[in-house]
């Protein structure tokens, strides 16, 4: 088996030869940046709403001071893993977990652990910001039904700011898509990682990583287009139909409405 | 008198660090009353409203409701609010709901009915207020007079014992105050409990059993409005209701 002399014909040929491999590493590098998002958003939003959580004035010392507490670890855990960078966390707790507890992580184990912390770092203060950007008439609104902090946050402001925060969870899987790639210093085989045994094989490292270059660009691209469509799903239909055909129902109302026929109308 | 009074406000204060903006405010509420609560903006009455709801924490003094002090710290405040309801001058219809199910929402979560019963009390009230068509719209897709009268529905269909409502029309225009005024009339007729703090002066003589005149935090005049419209005593009360009923 000879190598080609031009550059597509040595695309092909790497491509026949390890489209497979390429395969796997992107597949693996999917699996780590979409766990590694839902996780990490889930993390965020539980660390969100506990930053968020109001200080009443009914509430005994203990419950304060308990709080207080988790707030301030919480603190600590955003400032550590949005201060440093991935890929020294990833060297840090892989080693360091069976230096220091003896606990052998599997590598990949380690990559969803730490894609997971690290993207909740960053999620937390996003859903802090999509909690704050929700007017808080819609607060009030909600308890002067009678609803409590929690049914609040749930029913209420939740899902408000998950649509308002959307775009920044499209940004954080985009991101995590291309920094698994530092993951490799732990030896995961995900596609950055495949693309060098790849291009170590036959020396072909410019077409090796051209392939590359174009693989994590179709799954950013795609990524980022289902997310927009998803987003506009989320906004539900412009219009509205009117409840009822029945034309009697118009003037139940003790009060004068527009004629719907207008409103169908723009 | 024999019935006794539903809510009895007692030397509420309220202070917003050095501001104070409620002064030792004293009166009560019967049953089926509608309180009108006028005054300059700046007098305190949104906060006295939103004092008896526990949106504001009072400073000092008590508020009772039906004799017990809704201040005292043991009260389980969502279980209280759901039997005084609010409105507000910015509709807070939850915004991503339908009209049907901010109707729904308080009745399913907090009062814990079933889908259909609260369907149906949702139904009811969003026809009272002439806005059974638009259950599928979204708040956004509604003017503010329509709005409004999706926010007084959500806050019937919790059949609260009584409805506050924060200057209800100050942010509709002219054409939209009539719909809204229009459904608080009914709601008055029906012999609903209601405090309303209002610019609508005509609204409030016409449709109030009692009146309530404020200025600069304390409750300067009260009375029924044929006191205080047709014979005001203060030179203050006077003056703030010649301005307004001239226009």
């Amino acid at each position: 088996m000879s190598l080609p002399s031009d550059f597509f014909g040595r695309m092909v040929f790497i491509l026949q030869n390890y489209g497979p491999s390429f395969l796997a590493g992107a597949g693996k590098t999917m699996a780590i940046a979409i766990v590694g998002t839902l996780i990490g958003c889930l993390i965020g939003f539980a660390v969100g709403i506990i930053q968020t959580t109001p200080e009443s004035k009914q509430d005994n010392l203990l419950k304060k001071v308990l709080i207080k507490g988790i707030k301030f670890i919480l603190n600590v855990y955003v400032e550590v893993f949005r201060g440093t960078p991935m890929m020294v966390q990833a060297m840090f707790i892989f080693y360091g977990s069976s230096a220091l507890f003896g606990i052998n992580m599997s590598i990949v184990f380690a990559s969803y652990f730490i894609v997971s912390i690290n993207t909740g770092a960053y999620m937390a203060e996003t859903v802090r910001g999509g909690i704050l950007s929700i007017d808080p008439g819609q607060t009030e609104g909600a308890k002067a039904i009678g609803m409590t902090h929690y049914q609040t946050m749930l029913n209420v402001i939740m899902p408000q700011a998950l649509r308002n925060i959307m775009p920044q969870i499209g940004n954080n899987l985009i991101i995590n898509i291309k920094d698994t790639c530092v993951l490799s210093v732990i030896g995961v085989v995900e596609l950055f990682y495949a693309t060098k045994g790849v291009a170590g094989a036959y020396y072909t490292y410019f077409e090796a990583f051209t392939i590359t270059m174009v693989i994590y660009f179709v799954l950013t691209f795609t990524c980022s287009r289902i997310l927009r469509h998803w987003e506009k799903k989320m906004d539900g239909p412009d219009s509205y139909d009117l409840a009822t055909t029945d034309t009697l129902a118009y003037t139940s109302g003790m009060v004068r409405f527009p004629d719907p026929k207008e409103k169908e109308d723009k | 008198m024999a019935e006794s009074n539903v809510l009895k406000i007692r030397h509420l204060s309220k202070t917003f660090g050095a501001n104070v903006v409620l002064r030792d405010i004293d009166f009560n509420v019967d049953a089926k009353d509608v309180t009108c609560i006028i005054g300059a903006s700046g007098s305190g009455k949104s906060t006295l409203l939103r004092c008896i709801n526990l949106l504001e924490t009072p400073t000092t003094g008590e508020i009772l409701y039906h004799d017990v002090d809704i201040t005292d710290r043991k009260m389980n405040v969502p279980e209280y609010r759901t039997r005084v309801g609010m409105v507000f001058q910015n509709f807070n219809l939850f915004n991503n709901m339908t009209v049907l199910d901010n109707c729904m929402v308080g009745q399913m979560k907090v009062l814990k009915k079933n889908k259909e019963e609260a369907k149906k009390t949702a139904m009811m009230f969003l026809e009272k207020v002439g806005m059974a068509p638009y259950i599928n719209a979204k708040p956004r897709q509604l003017s503010g007079g329509q709005k409004q009268r999706v926010a007084i529905a959500r806050a019937l269909a919790m059949e609260p014992e009584i409805l506050l409502f924060d200057e209800p029309t100050s942010a509709l225009d002219p054409q939209m105050v009539g719909e809204v005024l229009a459904v608080m009339r009914t709601l008055a007729n029906e012999g609903l409990t209601m405090i309303i703090v209002t610019h609508e002066m005509a609204f409030a003589r016409d449709v109030s059993s009692h009146v309530v005149y404020m200025a600069g935090g304390v409750i300067e005049e009260e009375g029924p409005p044929a006191d205080i419209f047709g014979n005001p005593q203060k030179n203050s009360t006077k003056e703030f209701l010649a301005r307004f009923m001239q226009g």
